[in-house]
This record gives structure tokens, sequence and C-alpha cells, in this order.
């Protein structure tokens, strides 16, 4: 994506308020799967996209026209949806502050008035020398990348272990330790809950007393609770163990088919 | 070739890693370190001009045999080696700040970067460029960092002093930056 031929000379002057500049309608949220997918590959910071728009500008960097810079760079940030990223909000926070204090009436013959730019400069400057020693690293790096060094892989030296001699004493007293360093194992009370299969049987036998087949639903209703719906299954395996009944699936995850076995049905 | 270089070149020839000088004098007692200079000057000429698809390099305090440069691309072709993964630019932005600035901590780096480095300091430690130097005095006590033998190793430097000085590149900072001018700002 070229951003350059996207972004608009903005007209000096320009409420930072006023949406006007701004590509992606603001009603119109970031798609919500992906709302921190940034490409990085063009800038990797706030101040690389700051002396990008510098450069793009062609404006001194010692005396940076801050609105127009600050407002730039807002609008990129959105354009390009950098504006949930904190590095970027906070250096869009840094520039509205200087253009504020740009804007505080001040005596032109006070000497103390220390140009509100002054830091932001400092840290330009320093980034881009630093970007130049990314470059002669980046150089250096893949010099060095083209040349292989040997690829000499050490033998493996040590022997392989022998086989474990251990007595019974020695084996009990190191379970002994661990025994006696292992926590106490937390105990639950497991409350059984009386399941009632005989009943869910009488029910199984009574439905199938009128139809040759029926459906699962039919022996358990919906609305069932666990202990029924366990007493309900372990019915019908222990009538299908017994005989009385087969049990069909046709499909995987279809409804169990319960059908009266012909045997049971003669009887 | 003189014997103590050959033996050096068996030496260098065996080993994965750039041989520091005085593990390479270690090999012959009886050498003096001027003769070991003169075996590695005369090996390394050997290579030079003889026509050989290697060459001896010094790097990060160390000597390593590595092959040249025109040959990567077949060797890379059999599949007989294969280059390093090429460094990503926030990680040579946060390791060019750290060559320059060690020890340096977490804080600094970020606010000359602009961006939060954590992750990226992991990985530059993890893939032994960097590692923690000490801590700074202070609130917290941070950690500091600073670049190992393997950066000089893979960026093909003998030590740190082969940077250039930050006064010697293009923008010098803090001393010979001009105060900015205080004029009537255009905005």
């Amino acid at each position: 994506m070229d951003i350059d031929l996207l972004i608009a000379p903005a007209p000096l002057g320009v409420d930072f308020d006023a949406p006007a500049i701004v590509p992606r309608q603001l009603d119109q949220p970031a798609d919500p799967s992906s709302p921190f997918v940034i490409e990085l590959s063009q800038f990797s910071g706030p101040l690389d996209l700051l002396l990008s728009l510098i450069r793009d500008e062609q404006v001194d960097i010692y005396d940076i026209p801050i609105a127009r810079i600050a407002e730039q760079f807002l609008a990129r940030i959105h354009f390009m949806q950098l504006d949930q990223a904190a590095d970027y909000l906070e250096m869009a926070a840094r520039l509205l502050r200087i253009k504020a204090q740009m804007l505080l009436p001040r005596n032109e013959l006070d000497d103390a008035w220390e140009d509100p730019r002054a830091e932001l400069v400092r840290r330009l400057l320093e980034y881009q020398q630093m970007r130049e020693v990314v470059d002669l690293l980046e150089r250096l790096g893949e010099d060095r990348r083209g040349r292989f060094a040997r690829a000499y892989i050490p033998q493996q030296v040590s022997p392989p272990a022998a086989p474990l001699a251990l007595s019974l004493s020695e084996l009990l007293s190191a379970i002994d330790r661990v025994l006696r360093v292992s926590r106490e194992p937390a105990i639950h009370d497991v409350i059984a809950r009386p399941l009632d299969v005989d009943g869910a049987i009488a029910t199984v036998r009574s439905v199938l007393e009128f139809r040759a087949t029926a459906r699962w639903r039919d022996v358990c209703p919906e609305s069932a609770a666990p202990w029924q719906v366990l007493s309900a299954l372990l019915a019908l395996l222990e009538l299908a163990r017994r005989g009385e009944l087969r049990l069909a699936q046709l499909g995987p995850f279809a409804s169990v088919l319960i059908s009266r076995e012909s045997a049971s049905q003669a009887a | 070739m003189n014997p103590l270089a050959r033996l050096l070149e068996a030496a260098l020839f065996a080993s994965a890693r750039p041989i520091p000088v005085d593990e390479l004098a270690a090999l012959d007692p009886e050498a003096s370190p001027a003769a070991i200079q003169s075996a590695l000057d005369e090996l390394r000429v050997q290579y030079d001009t003889n026509g050989h698809g290697v060459e001896l390099i010094e790097v990060g305090g160390g000597w390593q045999i590595l092959t040249r440069a025109e040959y990567t691309e077949a060797i890379e072709r059999a599949q007989l080696a294969a280059r390093p993964h090429r460094l990503s630019g926030a990680s040579l932005e946060t390791l060019a700040i750290i060559a320059y600035r060690q020890p340096i901590g977490r804080a600094e780096i970020e606010e000359i970067r602009g961006v939060g480095v954590g992750s990226v300091l992991k990985s530059l430690v993890e893939r032994g460029l960097i590692d923690v130097v000490g801590r700074a005095e202070g609130i917290g006590r941070p950690l500091l960092y600073g670049t190992t033998p393997i950066f000089l190793e893979q960026f093909a430097l003998r030590h740190l002093e082969e940077l250039p000085r930050a006064d010697e590149l293009a923008i010098a900072l803090r001393s010979a930056s001009p105060p900015p001018e205080v004029t009537v700002p255009s905005a």
C-alpha cells in the first residue's frame, strides 16, 4: 500500500478537530476481528514516521512547522490504523502540546523563552543518528551473512547411562523422602447421588410396551436432571444386555434408536 | 608455510567459533605473541593470494576461517549451509542503540526509539547478541544491557571501536547540533 499517494497535502491552519482529511470514516469501526493489525514494514516507530513526514515535506528539522506536521502525523496514524497504538498516540499528544505551547503569546525579546520544539528536535536527531548506525550494521551483517564459518558439530561424548543399580532399602527410603516432602493430599468428600436404574428400567419397559421402537427422548425427558439421564442410560444398557431391546445409531451423532427385541416381543 | 602457521590453520579449521588470540597462543607455549601474529598474517596472505575458497578474518578479538562471499549462493543452493536469518528493523535499531550506549537500560532505549522494546530485547538476548551486564542504581535497579562477542562475530567486527565514533557520524549529537533558532513559528 502506497501511503504517500493517498495523503493529500494538507492545507495550513486546519482545525485538528475536523476529521475532514481522515480517509476512514469516523463512524466506521475498525475491523473488530483484527484491531491490532499494524503494518510495521514501513515505519519502525513514531519517530520514524515523523522523520519521514519531515523529509517528504522538505522542512527544516530545526524549524518544524509543528501544526502542519502534527496534523499530518494524526492523519497518517489514523489512516494506517495506528491510532490504537500507545507509542503513536503518545507522540501525537506530544505534538499537540508543542503546538499549543507555540501558540502562547510571548515577548520576542524574552531571552528565557525556550523553543518547545527543542526536545523533539533533539530526539529526532538522536533517532536519525541511530538510523545511520542501523544502515551500517545492516551492511556489515549482510556482508557477514554471506560467508559461512565451519559448521562443526561436536560429537556427543557422554557415555550412555549405566543400568540402574538400586537396593530395596534405597528405594524405600527414597519413597519415604518423597512422601515426607509432598504436601498433604487434598481429600474431597464425594457424595453419591443414588441413581434410580430400576425406575428407569420400568419407564423404558412401559414405553416399549406400546411401541416397537422408541427414541432417546421418549425415555428421557429434555428437562431431566443428570442423575435421571444417567439412570436412563444405564437402564438402556442393562436391558440391551438382558436382550430385551436393541440399540442402534444410524450415523454419527444421530439419535439412538431403541427397538424391542423380537424375543421379548414374543414373550 | 612455517609449522606454526600450519598448526594454527589446523586449529582454526577444527573450531566452529572464532578462536581468541590467547587460545591460539596456548597451542604452542614456545611461540611468542609476535610469532603467533606473523603466523596468522602469513596464513591470511596465503589464503588471499594463492587462490583459496576461504579466507581468514579477525573478528571479535579472535580469528576465524570463512568461505568467500562469491560462493555463498552455490553453497546455499546445494543446501550445504544456510544463511542465518536477517535481523528485523526493530532488532537492528535496538542493537545499534545498545552498541553505542552500553551499558544501557530498557527505558533509555525506549526513549530513543520511541516505542516499547521488551520483546525485542528478549529475542536479542535469546540470539546471544546482547546480554544483561549489570543493574543501574536508582528505583527498581533496572537491568543494563550490553553487546556480546557473538554480536561482534555476526557483524564481522574486530572490536566495538571499529564502529565509527558517535561524533564521526553524519549527524553529530548534542554538542554539535546548533540550538534551534528562535524565530516566529511558521504555524
